[in-house]
Order: structure tokens, then sequence, then C-alpha cells
């Protein structure tokens, strides 16, 4: 019981690091998008919001799966 | 020196808009390990402020002299369906202290889950291993602290945007007043999310249901943090009713093409299109169902963030400790008003964008 | 997952659900359809003005263009006349100067005749008279000197002889 536990939380651990790659390299992306047009940027956002959202959307799946 | 801690917890949380149900009742009883009692009290207040609530428990303190909790707060009707309808007050329940007689039945409030069950005339509730209750769950109506809130979010949003519409009417098509502060928004809203996900045709028809979850979501979001300290966009059954909502209106909508990409991709080889079906299929539950979690899980995140670090401050118990931790909690809270709106934003964005899935027209040969 | 399920309150998803419907009927019949119909109405009213005022705008060029072209063109015509003017001025001059000359020359012309007429008709008469003179004088001497008729002959024809037309 304690090791599965403690594998799971390991588990949870993962997913967050991978989320945060996710989201970071959306973010990195979308601010260098930004900086070579910066005209685009308000399609750039949301594009970016909405992925960063579906990144989320799968860490939260998974972490509530749990 | 417990007694003044209590008390200045009571009042940071009030401050910083988080009130929360009543303080432990172990106070007097147990004294032995202060470190660990202060943290499971803490973890015990969280906890249940995160959860819904049968009152609206404004604050709470213990009295010096007979050593029992003072509670103040508003009672709210309890409805319990149960062979019929059954109403009283909250306030009968004396905080689960005592058991509530209507009809032959016997209630009683359960102060760890903050949920009623079927008892006998003693008000005995078993439990299982793990501390979960045996008894019957009557199936239970009432006016909780959330439904107070969401129907006080209704009648707000009403208000403000009728005197909007008839602000219009009357300044011949110009707001007047507070209505002025969400015009922007409203055309936000059409020209930013509707407009460009669904299409310039059918953006109308969802209109209502993006502005009304926007400004609902956005609302209680907000409500959230200040002292009212309601909880009710960080629970699982109102962010379920919404993205089950958008789900429903993503399917009764649909068109042709859209059930035809999921079914049977088009342009793509037929053992593809096999093993695309039922992963497109998962899809379309997966979609609302991250749409939900997202809120719930934003929401009660920054409320367990928050709360965790006011209460950092009395384990803390120092100048040092407790200064930064006051510091971080305010910008912590400066940072969930801008996860308010964003999370409200995300949630009619991505709803729209679905809503665009559903009635998008394709080419034959795309 | 399970203590997601655990927290689910029935009872709080429908009335969530309830209230959330009734709410979007309400605004929908009460504040979003005026709301964006008197949105929409302003934004178009905004477009048509603007529309107007392009289509006023085009229609003031168009009429300015009219305007410098008529300019022009009664520029052009004033010039032309202008021109004209000059020509039959210059015309009207010139043929008042050749008409003038003429005259002059048929005036001088004709003094010229009358002059010379004039002097032939005093040359006439200044021979008539010199013939009366001659005449007289002959008469004279006829007079004195009647007597030899050779030697009187001789002298009225020595002075004719003398008196030279001029």
């Amino acid at each position: 019981m304690e090791s599965v536990m403690d594998l799971t939380l390991v588990g949870g651990g993962l997913v967050v690091i991978g989320v945060g790659i996710g989201i970071g390299l959306t973010g990195k992306g979308a601010m260098e998008a930004i900086g070579r047009q910066p005209d685009a940027s308000g399609k750039i956002q949301v594009a970016a919001l909405i992925l960063a959202a579906l990144v989320e959307g799968i860490g939260f799946a998974a972490l509530f799966a749990l | 020196m417990k007694k003044q801690r209590h008390l200045a917890f009571t009042v940071l949380i009030f401050f910083f808009g988080l009130t929360v149900g009543r303080s432990s009742t172990t106070f007097s009883e147990k004294d032995k390990s202060e470190k660990g009692d202060i943290k499971s009290e803490i973890k015990e207040y969280i906890n249940h402020h995160l959860k819904d609530s049968h009152s609206f428990l404004i604050t709470s303190y213990k009295n010096e002299e007979t050593g029992e909790m003072v509670y103040i707060e508003l009672p709210l009707p309890i409805i319990l369906y149960d062979n019929g309808l059954r109403f009283f007050w909250s306030s009968d329940f004396k905080h689960g202290e005592k058991v509530v007689v209507s009809g032959e039945n016997y209630y009683k409030l359960e102060y760890h889950d903050s949920r009623i069950y079927k008892t006998d005339k003693e008000g005995t509730i078993e439990y299982d291993a793990e501390h979960h209750p045996l008894n019957e769950k009557p199936l239970d109506f009432s006016i909780t602290k959330n439904v107070a809130t969401i129907l006080l979010v209704s009648i707000l949003m009403l208000l403000l945007f009728v005197s909007l519409a008839k602000s219009f009417k009357y300044n011949k098509g110009i707001s007047k007043g507070m209505g002025r502060f969400f015009e922007p928004i409203i055309l936000y809203i059409r020209d930013e999310i509707a407009i460009p996900n669904i299409g310039e045709k059918k953006y109308k028809n969802y209109m209502s249901y993006l502005l009304t979850i926007f400004f609902f979501v956005w609302f209680l979001n907000m409500l959230g943090l200040t002292p009212l300290g309601v909880n009710v966009t960080g629970n699982i059954a109102v962010t379920f009713s919404l993205a089950l909502l958008t789900f429903i209106i993503t399917n009764v909508t649909a068109n042709k093409s859209y059930w035809g990409h999921i079914f049977w991709m088009p342009g793509v080889p037929v053992v593809i299109k096999i093993v695309l079906a039922p992963i497109e299929l998962l899809g379309v539950l997966i979609k609302p169902f991250s749409l939900l979690i997202r809120l719930y899980a934003n929401i009660q995140a920054g409320h367990i963030v928050l709360m965790s670090l006011i209460g950092l401050m009395f384990v803390f118990n120092n100048w040092v400790g407790g200064s930064l931790s006051f510091g971080l909690a305010f910008f912590i809270s400066i940072i969930e008003i801008l996860v308010a709106l964003l999370q409200a934003y995300i949630f009619t964005m991505l709803s729209a964008l679905y809503f665009g899935f559903a009635v998008a027209e394709y080419d034959e040969e795309h | 997952m399970e203590n997601l399920i655990s927290q689910f309150s029935f009872g709080l998803f429908v009335w969530q659900t309830v209230i959330f419907i009734a709410l979007i009927y309400l605004l929908k019949k009460f504040a979003w359809k005026p709301i964006l119909d008197s949105i929409n109405e302003r934004e178009q009213g905004i477009k048509d003005a603007l529309l107007s005022a392009e289509k006023a705008r085009e229609e003031m060029a168009s009429l300015q263009l009219d305007n410098e072209l008529t300019l022009k063109k009664a520029r052009a015509e004033r010039d032309t006349l202008l021109k004209e003017a000059r020509e039959i001025k210059q015309k009207v001059i010139d043929d008042a100067k050749t008409e003038a000359k003429t005259e002059a020359k048929k005036i001088i012309s004709q003094a010229k005749e009358a002059i010379q007429n004039e002097k032939n008709s005093a040359i006439v008469d200044l021979k008539n008279q010199m013939a009366d003179l001659s005449v007289g004088i002959a008469e004279k001497v006829l007079q004195s000197k009647m007597s030899e008729d050779k030697a009187q002959m001789n002298l009225v024809k020595e002075l004719i002889k003398d008196v030279t037309l001029k």
C-alpha cells in the first residue's frame, strides 16, 4: 500500500513536469512569434492561450485520474 | 495566547476574503503538540472551506467563559427528498450536534463531509475503515451556501444587464452608468471570441450562452475572492453542470460534417478511419471533461494556495516568516484576480471553439 | 478521481443547472438581445454614416474635377478669344494703315494732278496774258514805230524769242 502510494505521487510529479515543459514551450513559441511579428500578437496570444489550456487539460486529466 | 492566535487567523482569513467553516472544536481537548495541532487545524479549516456548506457562516469564535463555540451565520433552508419533500432550517442542526426530526425520520449533519445522513433517534453514524459514513443519504436539494451564491450572482447579473439594455434604449444606442464598463467586454466576446471561432454566419445563436457563461464564471470567481469566501466555481458539481451544457449544445447543434469527421474521417485510408473513430469519439468526451476539470482545479488550487499561505503565518509564528507569507499571500491574491478573469475567458473561448468545430463547413476534399 | 466523485453533490448540480438555464433564458430575452440589437443598430448607423460621407466626398471630388475641367476650358476659350481679338486688332490697324496710305497717296496724286492742272492752266493763263501783253507791247511798239514795218516785225520776233517758258 505504502509503495503504491509513493509511485502515484511520483507519477503526479512527472505529469506536472511534463505539463510545465509543454506550457513553457508554448509560451516560448508564442513569445518568439510575437517578437518576429508584433502585428499578429493578438492572434498569437489567443492561439497560445488555447494551446496552453489544452496542455493543462491533459495534465489535469492525468492528475485527477491518479 | 491560543485564543488570540485563533482570532488573528479568522481576521486575516476574512481580510483575504476567505471565510471558512467552523474552527476545530478540538481546541480545548488537545493541548499536546502545538505545531501538529495548528497544522491539522489549518488543514481542517481549508478542507472545510473548499466544500459546500449548509449555512452561510460569517465568522466563529470561542466564548472564553463558557468554552463554547459561537457562530455568526445566516441559516439556509434545507430541502430533502425522502418519501416526500421535507423542509427545515440549517440552524436546527446546531453544527452537527443535534438530530433533526422531520416526519418519522431523523437526520443529522455529518460535519466532516458536510452531508446530511439519515440516522436513528440517537443520531449514530457508522463509519467504514476509511472514515466514510455508511448511513443512508436522503436526496439533498437544500439551498446551500453555493446555491444561495449562484442565486445572488444570477440576480446581480439580471439587474446589471437588464439595466444596461434599458440604458441603450433610453440613450439612443449609447450606454450609460454601470453598463458602460461591461459594454466593451460584450463587444470583445462578440468580436474576438464568437466571430473568429464560430464564424460570421452562425455566431448569433451562441452569443447568449457565451456571454452568460463568461459573466457567470467571472463573477463567481471574483466572489470567491471577496470576504464572502464562497467556492462555487471550485465545486465539481457546478463546473460539471457548466461543461455539460457546453457538451450538449455542441452536440445538438453539430452539423453532418462534424459527425462525419468523427466517425468517418474523410481523406484518409480505411484502416486509419477505423482507428481514428474511437479516438475522435473519446475526444468528444475529453473536451468538456478538460473544461470542467480546468475551471475546478484552477479555482480550487487558488483557494488552497492562498489559504495555506495565510495558515503558514501561524505555523511560523514569528516576524520573519509571518511577514514573508503575508507578502506572498498578498501577491497570490492579486494573481488570483487575474486567474479569475483568465479562467472565465478560457472557458468561454474553448466553448466557442468547440461550437465552432461543431458548425464548421468543410470542403468535400478536405 | 474518487475524491472528485465523492465531492459531487447532486442537489447542487440540479440547482446550478436549473438556475443557469433560467438565467440564460432571462438574460437572452431581457438583456443580450436588446443589447446586441442596439449595438448592431449603432454599428450599422456608423457604417451608413461613413459610407454616405465617403460618397459625399467622392461626389465632391468629381465635382471639383468638373469644375477644374470647365475652368480649364474657359481659360482656353478666353485665351483663344484674346488671341483672336489681338489678331483682329492687328488686322484692323494694318488695314487702317494701308487704307490711310492709299488714301493719302490718292489725295497726294489728286493734289499733284490738281497742282499740275492749276499749273497748266496758269501757264496757259500766263501765255495768254503774255500774248496779251505782247500784243499790248506790240501795239505800243506799233503805235510808236509803225513806220517801218519791217523793223517792227523783226523786233516782235526777237521779243517773242526771248520769252522762254519755265
